[in-house]
């Protein structure tokens, strides 16, 4: 296990360069001129255009520009926004801990509403508790973020005044406030995310329910609770994990959507305003964070099979 | 004498309490650099509006009024002489003079990708007069300069911080505004404070500012109506209707700068060759086929107003005798029939992908076919559509523009032949003449009929099919009070005030 550890660690450095290479060779694809978009209105005097192309090494092959961007990269510097003129490290300053927060929250709430539902439906199987669990999970995984999100700020914000409709107070500054700002984005998400949790768990858990060991378990005559969840549940979770780590990925990539509706300034938003301005060097910067932390979390996933299932201990 | 005390100490409370006001502003996108050198985005000058004085403002009518300057006079055609408001200081207290004035001015023209060069190409030499007196002296006569002034290419900035910060000047900007940069998040907030030394300190009632960016039109309508926001910039035209039902709100329709139309295709590479680009009459009966004022009923809820010139009807500019003309499709077909074209007539319509953009574009669709056309509508995301419009690679394209104060700011750059945002390449020497000396004329009486006249010619050719003027609209909160409409649609902070 060590050993596998150690190669999945070692893999992060080329995954990531090629990720670099990836992200820089298809924004070229995209239509559009850099220099020309970030004009805008003021885009009619070519003296200034080709002031821009030289400032942002556009005027340069694209090895070069890489190259430049990668030497900067490997000294600790993702460039700057050429839209906003602030350096990219510090909007992924800005950004990065309102993605953690909102995204931790969404986990925990589709923890706590998608694990213990699937379980209990599991248990009653074929029963009144599965059909009402098939339906919560039905009905989560077909409305639509925004839809759910604008209706939740009519209800909550605007006709019962409970919370803010959006807007964002980081922890530090007023945790309260922090928390009334992020709960309804993060549930919404949490609520897509508890119903393929519920799915994917029901159907470990029944196949764990089916084992040799369950009925072994309960011919010892232990207590069903103890059955389900320490032996089960536990079975049950190595590929809830998985999906977990995958979902919680996505999740620090952004949840464009909802943080529009809400108008949290998250990865999402910061990523899809920077490929709309094609402003290359927020977008290389975002990817690369990115990708970094869905390594780390796969690498954590693998960790935890380990502390879940100890016969990989051994593997 | 004890409860006197008291009652004097509950009103220092209350007025504190009252004065210790944040206006909160909700920005419909998110804004670009906060440096006038480079800024690009129109909610930029909004934050500016804040932040940054200029030597000249525009009021309501689109007269010239003076604001960092007390008054000016033309010495000669090609010299300005300027008169700068005495005390007043940049709010990192350095004081604002001619020399400043020089400074900033220079620093426009000079700094590699100034945005500003373009807007102020003409000035030939800026003299200091005294210390509150600059003289600028232009190449050649313009009617359109002192327009200039009255937006970013009149911020004056502080040298010390200008060469102190040199290119990070937009992470930490100074001016001489009512409000000074606290700090921003991108994409979601700017927060100013009131600058105590402000010259007009008087007319500001409140201590903060915060410039909330809300992209969703439905979104910032939630929180108007929760009270999060005080005022929004924009509110979409569907949504006008919600805020003035309620009575807790208030809603501000006024003309803009800004007009949409569709820009053909008349030289600009192969895509120029088909009868709707190379003959005139084709367009014409493209012209008559659309009702505009239909199209604005049905799309924009009737906020827009329809029009065929490229100023509002307030500018001075603006021609009453061009009269919108009434949809007629027996003539527009009798146009088709003229121009010898095989129907239907194909036609590419280039649109970015906006709800209301798409739509407008395919209510042109179902009204051009009754006369004979066949239009296909090309949507694409908007940086996209630009390039393509740049390249050539479109027919007709459906695409708006902000606006400026002077018409010069709205016509030179898009129909003169050469200018870069001429992208059908219409050529017409009656219309570049006309353009030039309306640009070249300082007298507004004395500009009037070029332009008069180069509309008059415009209006055959159609190198743009002019379809409406936009309008800006403006929701806030009803205890709002002293909110001016300026047809910039900037968000003047003096004089506003929350009562309670």
């Amino acid at each position: 296990m060590r050993g596998h550890l150690g190669t999945r660690i070692a893999q992060i450095i080329p995954t990531l360069l090629l990720v670099s290479l990836l992200v820089f060779c298809l924004q070229q694809l995209m239509p559009g001129d850099p220099a020309l978009i970030m004009a805008g209105e003021e885009g009619n005097d070519p003296v200034v255009l080709a002031q821009i192309r030289a400032e942002l090494w556009l005027d340069k092959p694209l090895p070069v520009q890489y190259a430049h961007w990668m030497d900067n990269v490997l000294h600790g510097n993702l460039g700057y926004s050429w839209h906003t003129r602030q350096p990219v490290t510090q909007l992924i300053e800005q950004k990065l801990p309102v993605t953690l927060q909102l995204s931790t929250m969404a986990f925990i709430i589709a923890v706590l509403i998608g694990v213990p539902a699937r379980v209990i439906a599991a248990v009653d199987r074929n029963r009144f508790w599965d059909y009402v669990a098939n339906g919560v999970g039905l009905a989560g995984l077909s409305t639509p973020n925004f839809w759910l999100g604008i209706m939740l700020i009519l209800l909550v914000s605007v006709q019962l005044g409970w919370l803010p409709p959006s807007g964002y107070v980081p922890l530090t500054v007023d945790w309260k406030q922090s928390l009334a700002t992020t709960i309804m984005p993060a549930f919404v998400l949490g609520n897509s995310i508890a119903a393929i949790l519920m799915r994917h768990t029901r159907s470990a858990m029944l196949t764990a329910l089916d084992q040799d060991f369950v009925r072994t378990a309960r011919a010892k005559g232990l207590r069903e609770y103890v059955v389900v969840i320490r032996h089960a549940l536990r079975n049950a979770l190595i590929p809830v994990v998985t999906l977990g780590a995958l979902e919680l990925g996505t999740l620090f990539s952004g949840a464009v959507l909802t943080e529009q509706v809400f108008s949290i300034p998250g990865f999402g938003k910061l990523i899809v305003d920077a490929v709309f301005n094609r402003d290359y060097p927020v977008v290389q910067g975002v990817v690369l964070v990115t990708a970094f932390l869905y390594v780390m979390l796969n690498l954590l996933a693998d960790v935890l099979y380990v502390v879940i299932n100890p016969r990989l201990r051994e593997a | 004498m004890r409860r006197l005390l008291l009652a004097a100490g509950l009103i220092a409370a209350v007025t504190s309490a009252a004065s210790a006001q944040t206006l909160r502003i909700a920005l419909r996108q998110d804004l670009d650099v906060l440096d006038p050198t480079h800024s690009t985005t129109y909610v930029g000058r909004i934050v500016f509006a804040g932040m940054c004085d200029k030597l000249f403002d525009i009021d309501k009518d689109l007269h010239i009024v003076p604001q960092l300057a007390t008054g000016y006079e033309w010495a000669d055609p090609k010299t300005l002489v300027i008169h700068l408001r005495e005390g007043v200081k940049f709010q990192d207290g350095e004081p604002l003079d001619a020399a400043a004035v020089k400074f900033t001015l220079e620093h426009y023209l000079k700094t590699p990708g100034s945005y500003r060069r373009g807007e102020i190409s003409t000035i030939d030499q800026i003299d200091v007069v005294d210390p509150h007196t600059v003289r600028i002296v232009l190449k050649a006569p313009s009617g359109a300069f002192l327009a200039q002034l009255t937006d970013r290419s009149g911020m004056i900035l502080p040298p010390k911080a200008v060469e102190k910060e040199g290119k990070d000047f937009g992470l930490h900007p100074v001016c001489s505004g009512p409000f000074k940069f606290v700090e921003r998040v991108a994409q979601d907030h700017v927060t100013l404070e009131r600058f105590k030394d402000y010259w007009d300190a008087k007319d500001i009632h409140f201590d903060k500012v915060i410039y909330q960016v809300l992209t969703d039109s439905s979104v910032r309508l939630a929180n108007l109506k929760s009270g999060t926001i005080d005022l929004a910039e924009y509110i979409a035209p569907t949504d006008a209707a919600a805020v003035k039902a309620d009575p807790k709100l208030r809603l501000v329709v006024s003309d803009s700068l800004g007009y949409f139309g569709i820009t053909n295709n008349l030289a600009n590479g192969p895509e120029a060759n088909n009868p709707y680009g190379k003959n005139a009459l084709v367009r014409q009966a493209l012209d008559l086929a659309i009702d505009r004022n239909a199209l604005v009923k049905v799309v924009f809820n009737d906020m827009y107003k329809a029009g065929v010139e490229p100023v509002p009807s307030t500018s001075p500019f603006y021609d009453p005798d061009i009269k919108v003309p009434e949809r007629n499709v027996a003539k527009a077909k009798e146009l088709l029939k003229q121009a010898g074209v095989q129907l239907p007539v194909k036609l590419e319509l280039l649109a970015f992908n906006n709800p209301d953009i798409l739509q407008e574009a395919e209510v042109i669709q179902s009204m051009a076919a009754e006369a004979g056309f066949d239009i296909h509508i090309q949507a694409m995301e908007f940086a996209s559509s630009l390039g393509a419009a740049k390249q050539g690679q479109f027919q007709a394209y459906l695409i708006g523009w902000s606006g400026r104060p002077d018409i010069d700011g709205n016509t030179y750059n898009f129909l003169h032949s050469g200018q870069a945002n001429n992208w059908g390449h219409y050529s017409n020497p009656t219309v570049d003449k006309l353009l030039t000396e309306g640009r070249d004329t300082v007298a507004l009486d004395k500009r009037r009929p070029f332009y008069d006249a180069m509309m008059q010619q415009e209006r055959k050719d159609l190198p743009v099919t002019y379809l409406y003027t936009t309008s800006n609209i403006v929701g806030m909160s009803a205890k709002l009070h002293g909110f001016r409409a300026i047809p910039d649609g900037m968000i003047r902070l003096q004089g506003l005030e929350m009562t309670k």
